[in-house]
């Protein structure tokens, strides 16, 4: 296509404004890619580690339960129901600690000690010989200065209200990146909370696993794995319309840019538009090469971008994308590093993006071409 | 007798300048034959660019025909304009116009990339082109490494190597200097009876004068006197 030839031609003469243009517009390519690719990695893994640590293939909550409500732990509870399979019952109840003579309100979950629904690891209270081993996550152990082997005095109220106290022993520490396990939170055998509380054969919520088919049960309600995920989807969404205005800005100077250059050569260039009319290129044909011209900016800036941009995406997906400790307390799971997910649907999608409105931003000044009087353009005369 | 190939009937070309019409053309009457070598010949101001650029279908009459090559250029869209100076009609400008970032041999080239030639016939005739004019060693330069005489002689290859019909030079020697002008005109003159273009100058330059053989002198838009040698 002589038009294409001819816009690579001029655009490799063009030397330092070429140059500029394509650098500006590779920054948008390797910024929109990089934000994004990391929004969608942190999206994966928090989705991930949720799946894994909390959710399991959904929850099986008793009616009275809202696990954003601590008001109803109280009551929200019932008998397990007869013939239930594929499903870890979970028993949530209030108690206090008193970690080194604070006070601190926890939330004790019981948690059958065999279970593989999550990756809490509870095989290790079968293996302790203490009375009242217990499991603890690194954010509960960093508020509370707890360590494993620490012994920590608990008081509860059991099922008719009565106080009670005991202590219990620190058997691990977990690392887990979802912050709703952890924070104020201790899991020790549903045994052991039953005999605690009195709550016998009871629960407050079943995690399902992947063969856990919901029918209907009465005085239950269940949430599938995709709705208690929605909480993150949503975060996650949030954060990318922020995000978005980054790099609209970004991507508005790269077009800007574009824009200006097209405006600029179409002044400067008058004489050379109208020798081409007068070697008889069509105005349409003259339209068509700056606007070719125009865009191609985006292609060479794909190329240029990825001389840095590749091994930039290489080594955060290798090493990853250090968080600081502050922005881990956003209350959903977030590990020490986030790992970029680099998809199709992004990359194809970021690249469209941006050659079209490349390709637009160079037509809307090329469109001057066809008003133009080819006798004024060969004087250079402005128009 | 050679057959006509342009003919102007009562051509004018008015501009309205300040609310009032400006003549730069009033009703001209001439034709051209084929392999003609003739110059408008002026002051500036005097009409003989907007009489080419008519002509040469990069502008449009006022008032009256011009028939050029059997067309009306009054009646042709930016197409057929196009068309009609792609095959029939080559330029020469004063300011020579080249192609800043093109090298000389992609100059020559584009008028015939224009008409969809196979890359080996316009190696062929662009090597011609350049062969004519004497600049086949200069080929891989860019325009701005060239001399003015060598600038201009770029702008005839581009404007012959495509065999138009009728070649239009608008003041081609104003930039040069004598000697270039005498070569210049000498490679014209070549052309015009070896290949049987048709060559119209407009020009102001004594130095092109003896070179022509048909004159026609114009003033304020009006045809004072033509001389054919």
């Amino acid at each position: 296509m002589l038009e294409f030839k001819l816009s690579i031609k001029n655009l490799l003469g063009a030397k330092l404004r070429t140059f500029l243009n394509l650098f500006v517009l590779s920054i948008s390519f390797v910024v929109i890619i990089l934000l994004n690719s990391l929004m969608d990695g942190w999206d994966a893994q928090a989705k991930k580690d949720s799946v894994e640590w909390e959710y399991g293939n959904g929850h099986l909550l008793n009616e009275n339960y809202d696990p954003l409500d601590s008001f109803s732990i109280l009551d929200g509870h019932g008998q397990i129901p007869n013939n239930i399979n594929n499903l870890t019952p979970i028993l949530v109840h209030q108690a206090t600690i008193y970690p080194d003579g604070r006070m601190m309100s926890i939330k004790i979950n019981g948690i059958p000690k065999d279970q593989k629904a999550i990756k809490i690891p509870t095989t290790k209270i079968s293996a302790n010989p203490s009375k009242f081993p217990a499991l603890i996550g690194k954010r509960m152990a960093e508020s509370a200065n707890i360590s494993i082997g620490d012994e920590v005095l608990i008081r509860w109220r059991d099922k008719n209200g009565t106080f009670d106290a005991n202590r219990i022993t620190v058997i691990d520490i977990f690392d887990s990146n979802v912050p709703t396990i952890d924070a104020g939170q201790i899991w020790m055998s549903l045994d052991n909370l039953w005999e605690m509380t009195g709550f016998n054969n009871e629960a407050t919520f079943f995690i399902a696993n992947d063969l856990y088919q919901h029918s209907k049960i009465s005085g239950w309600k269940f949430k599938s794995k995709e709705t208690l995920l929605k909480v993150i989807t949503d975060l996650v969404d949030a954060k990318k319309s922020q995000q978005a205005i980054v790099y609209i800005l970004l991507l508005g100077i790269a077009l800007l840019a574009i824009f200006d250059t097209q405006v600029l050569s179409i002044f400067r260039r008058q004489k050379e538009i109208g020798t081409l009319i007068a070697l008889g290129m069509t105005r349409k044909r003259v339209v068509k090469l700056f606007t070719i011209e125009g865009s191609l900016y985006s292609f060479f800036a794909l190329l240029f971008g990825s001389i840095y941009g590749l091994p930039l995406f290489y080594f955060l997906a290798v090493e990853g994308f250090p968080v600081p400790p502050a922005d881990q307390k956003v209350g959903i799971a977030m590990s020490d590093f986030i790992y970029p997910l680099y998809g199709l649907k992004l990359i194809f999608g970021t690249v469209l993006l941006v050659i079209i409105s490349s390709t637009i931003v160079s037509f809307l000044p090329a469109r001057k071409i066809s008003k133009m009087n080819p006798v004024l353009a060969l004087k250079g005369k402005l128009q | 007798m050679n057959r006509e190939i342009i003919n102007l009937k009562n051509l004018s070309k008015s501009y309205n300048i300040a609310g009032k019409p400006f003549y730069a053309l009033k009703e001209v009457n001439l034709s051209f034959v084929e392999g003609e070598f003739t110059g408008i010949v002026g002051p500036s101001g005097s009409g003989k660019t907007t009489l080419l650029n008519i002509i040469g279908s990069l502008d449009s009459p006022s008032g009256g025909e011009a028939i050029v090559l059997e067309k009306n250029i009054s009646s042709l869209n930016h197409s057929e304009s196009a068309r009609l100076r792609n095959y029939n009609i080559g330029f020469i400008f004063q300011v020579f116009n080249l192609l800043p970032v093109y090298t000389v041999y992609e100059n020559v080239e584009f008028a015939l990339l224009l008409q969809n030639f196979s890359q080996d016939e316009r190696k062929k005739l662009v090597l011609q082109a350049l062969e004519w004019v004497g600049l086949e060693n200069h080929k891989d330069k860019k325009p701005d490494k060239l001399s003015g005489g060598e600038s201009q002689r770029v702008a005839i290859a581009r404007a012959i190597v495509k065999k138009p019909k009728i070649l239009l030079a608008d003041e081609p020697t104003a930039n040069l200097d004598a000697e270039n002008a005498h070569s210049i005109l000498k490679t014209m003159k070549k052309i015009n009876k070896e290949l049987g273009t048709t060559f119209i100058f407009s020009t102001h330059d004594e130095k092109v004068m003896k070179y022509l053989n048909r004159t026609i002198i114009l003033k304020d838009g009006n045809i004072e006197k033509e001389t054919k040698k």
